[in-house]
């Protein structure tokens, strides 16, 4: 399949926690078969619904990390001075590098007069691929403390793209990361359509309009939806109209609907459960398809 | 003008023109006098967690090219090429060898910063 | 580690391992609730909203400064040293001169060190702002990143900074496990986890939790949305040792005052009450751990 009949869509949220994954999870099976992508990799959830089968498991490195070889350290001292990130814990005349803090400069291992210091790749998690009922999955987990770059999530797309075009798939679906970061700008720039679901808040508003501002940025067409609209009618209207003005389209609005989290129990989408919010979700997913 | 970068995806002048500059597939030098292409790599800058624009203006300049033209280019990448002498060309055409035609038929004007905003 | 500074008052970061759990809710009407003055500090740096919540009247400002290099071009042979040694791409050497990148720079001081001809110095570059305000009987310690910086951690430990030792903080942390949330956690001296009883709840609690033993520090729990239990969150707090705080029930009510940026512990009175509970449990748990460590 030639790259061009490949469509793109990434569902974003300015905060976190605003029904994404549910959502995407719903769109996964509604399109029928896509593939699909995990793209917050700081708490991905999206397996918590699809339940991928992994076939492969990948680890990612990024950066490097400091690591004194104890038996040739002298104890000098020159790393504890020179490091400005208080990266050097000392334990009587030994040295230690405490990987939370060290950030990867290689300041002390160009400058050890023993040479006794590795700088080796910082394993900072790992990615997968994967299985599911609603098609191939390509998913990661961010290891505890480590940074968060664009890097993780861009190799999560190009897998999906290597799938896409291998398996003659013509649609990608990713659930995004939260926020306006680094990671999702990386989830972002070049798809074919970002859907931004939101919750009619005081923060919501506030934070789809930095998403908004990110996407006019990259050029990427812009879909809103408010999620739990009925819980503040007024501020939904609101954000519609803030939306429309920021040039995005309004492609529904989805009520507050227990059974949203019914389906997260029993490892279901909402629309493989027949609700309201199903019912929602399927007039947003009809409305964001004709975009794309 | 003697040697033109082109960010591509694929090979040869028939192949795509990678709008993407930093996180670009591969680079393709045309040599205007000899009429040779010559093929760099640039999966360095795309391994890179922050900064892929800047290797990448890095291998263009050490590639001893004059010339970039390319899909959009970011400000910190503009600045390398800038203060390394390249000529910045924002190019819209589909495949490189188009993209060559428009430069040499004077079509494409260079740019004078950078036509999309950092990534961060 | 967490060095424990005799006689500063208690430092408790409110965190989860996603967004959306209700953690901006708990800390708000904690900090409302607290009884003494509390400082309440917005280390979401990327995106800081209690004040919209708090809407201070006056905030006061202080700039962020990193120290980031500065080349003389008359001394710089252009011999790439500096370039090669710096692992963000902050500095970059063309061979006849070096271009500084101040939004990439870690300021590791690495390209000073290393440059044969002298010819890099330090100056000092703005990476945030950090904006002290006053509600009611709440101090706002706010940190906010500077559009384009990549250095988050740094404005992190300047909101730590600008806390007082006199009086109790509340530290509302970034979601998720990376590096920003550490760099929170790493000034407090207590956590409290907000969930909810949902499978996404769950996991990503785990998640936190990891973080916070990964760093030696307690840690105690906050139900959001508690309703019926059918994932096993209790069951998992218990064996855990989680003490479970404070179960707020899942009330629409939370969700539409919220939504309108007000205090569901001003509000309705009975939530009032569930949030200076929580501020007695929590004072205990802190006091427990100082205890068992003293």
């Amino acid at each position: 399949m030639k790259k061009d009949h490949i469509r793109e869509l990434v569902v974003l949220s300015g905060k976190g926690g605003t029904g994404k994954t549910s959502i995407s999870a719903s769109f996964a099976v509604l399109a029928g078969k896509a593939v699909l992508t995990d793209c917050d990799v700081d708490a991905a959830d999206l397996h918590l619904l699809l339940r991928p089968e992994v076939e492969q498991r990948h680890a990612f490195f990024s950066g490097n990390e400091a690591v004194i070889r104890q038996q040739d350290c002298t104890g000098c001292g020159t790393c504890l001075d020179i490091c400005r990130f208080k990266a050097i814990n000392t334990t009587g005349a030994s040295y230690q590098v405490d990987p939370v803090a060290c950030e990867g400069c290689g300041v002390c291992v160009r400058f050890c007069p023993a040479s006794a210091i590795d700088f080796p790749k910082r394993n900072c998690g790992e990615w997968m691929v994967s299985t599911t009922r609603c098609g191939p999955m390509v998913h990661a987990h961010l290891g505890i403390a480590a940074e968060n770059s664009g890097k993780l999530v861009s190799t999560v797309r190009e897998q999906a793209w290597c799938i896409a075009v291998d398996k003659r798939i013509p649609l990608i679906i990713s659930d995004g990361p939260p926020g306006i970061g680094c990671p999702v700008i990386a989830s972002m720039s070049g798809v074919s359509l970002a859907l931004v679901v939101t919750e009619p808040t005081v923060s919501g508003l506030h934070d789809l309009q930095r998403v908004l501002a990110l996407a006019r940025h990259f050029s990427v067409p812009a879909a809103v939806c408010v999620n739990k609209w009925d819980i503040n009618p007024g501020q939904t209207e609101r954000i519609e109209a803030a939306a429309r003005s920021a040039g995005a389209e309004v492609t529904g609005r989805i009520r507050y609907d227990r059974s949203v989290t019914q389906a997260q129990h029993q490892q279901k989408a909402v629309v493989e459960l027949t609700t309201a919010a199903a019912d929602d979700i399927r007039l947003v997913w009809k409305q964001t398809a004709a975009m794309l | 003008m003697k040697k033109i970068a082109f960010s591509t995806t694929g090979q040869t002048l028939g192949a795509e023109l990678d709008p993407r500059f930093g996180r670009s597939i591969h680079f393709l030098i045309y040599d205007l006098e000899l009429e040779s292409t010559q093929l760099l790599d640039n999966q360095q800058s795309r391994n890179a967690a922050q900064g892929a624009g800047i290797q990448a203006a890095e291998i263009i300049v050490r590639a001893g090219a004059d010339t970039l033209v390319t899909g959009h280019c970011g400000p910190k990448a503009f600045r390398v090429l800038d203060a390394a002498g390249i000529a910045v060309y924002n190019c819209a055409a589909p495949t490189v060898g188009e993209a060559l035609i428009a430069l040499r038929s004077g079509s494409l004007s260079p740019a004078s910063s950078a036509d999309v905003e950092g990534h961060w | 580690m967490v060095a424990k500074t005799h006689g500063r008052a208690a430092r408790i970061a409110i965190a989860s391992g996603k967004g959306g759990t209700g953690k901006t809710t708990v800390s708000l009407n904690l900090a409302a609730m607290f009884g003494a003055p509390v400082q309440l500090a917005d280390c979401d740096v990327e995106e800081p909203n209690l004040n919209l919540f708090l809407r201070c009247e006056q905030l006061t400002s202080t700039p962020v400064t990193m120290l980031i290099p500065e080349v003389d071009a008359n001394r710089c042979t252009g011999c790439g040293a500096c370039g090669e040694l710096c692992q963000f791409r902050g500095i970059v050497s063309l061979g006849t001169r070096a271009l500084v990148f101040p939004e990439l720079c870690h300021g590791c001081g690495g390209c000073i060190r290393v440059c044969p001809s002298g010819a890099i110095s330090e100056n000092p570059h703005q990476i945030g702002t950090i904006s002290v305000g006053q509600s009611r009987t709440i101090r706002l310690v706010e940190g906010r990143l500077e559009v384009g910086v990549s250095s988050v951690s740094p404005v992190i430990r300047a909101v730590h900074q600008q806390l007082r030792d006199d009086m109790p903080a509340i530290l509302d942390a970034p979601p998720g496990t990376s590096c920003p949330v550490t760099a929170t956690l790493l000034g407090a001296d207590y956590v409290l986890l907000v969930t909810d009883p949902t499978p996404f709840g769950l996991h990503d609690l785990k998640l936190a939790v990891a973080t916070a033993r990964t760093l030696n520090l307690p840690c105690g729990v906050v139900i959001n949305r508690a309703g019926e239990d059918q994932v096993g969150l209790y069951q998992y707090c218990q064996a855990e040792a989680l003490p479970v705080l404070l179960s707020l029930p899942d009330d629409r009510q939370i969700a539409e005052i919220t939504s309108r940026g007000d205090l569901v512990a001003h509000v309705l009175p009975e939530y009032g009450l569930m949030f200076t509970e929580l501020a007695d449990k929590l004072q205990q748990e802190v006091l427990k751990v100082a205890g068992g460590r003293a």
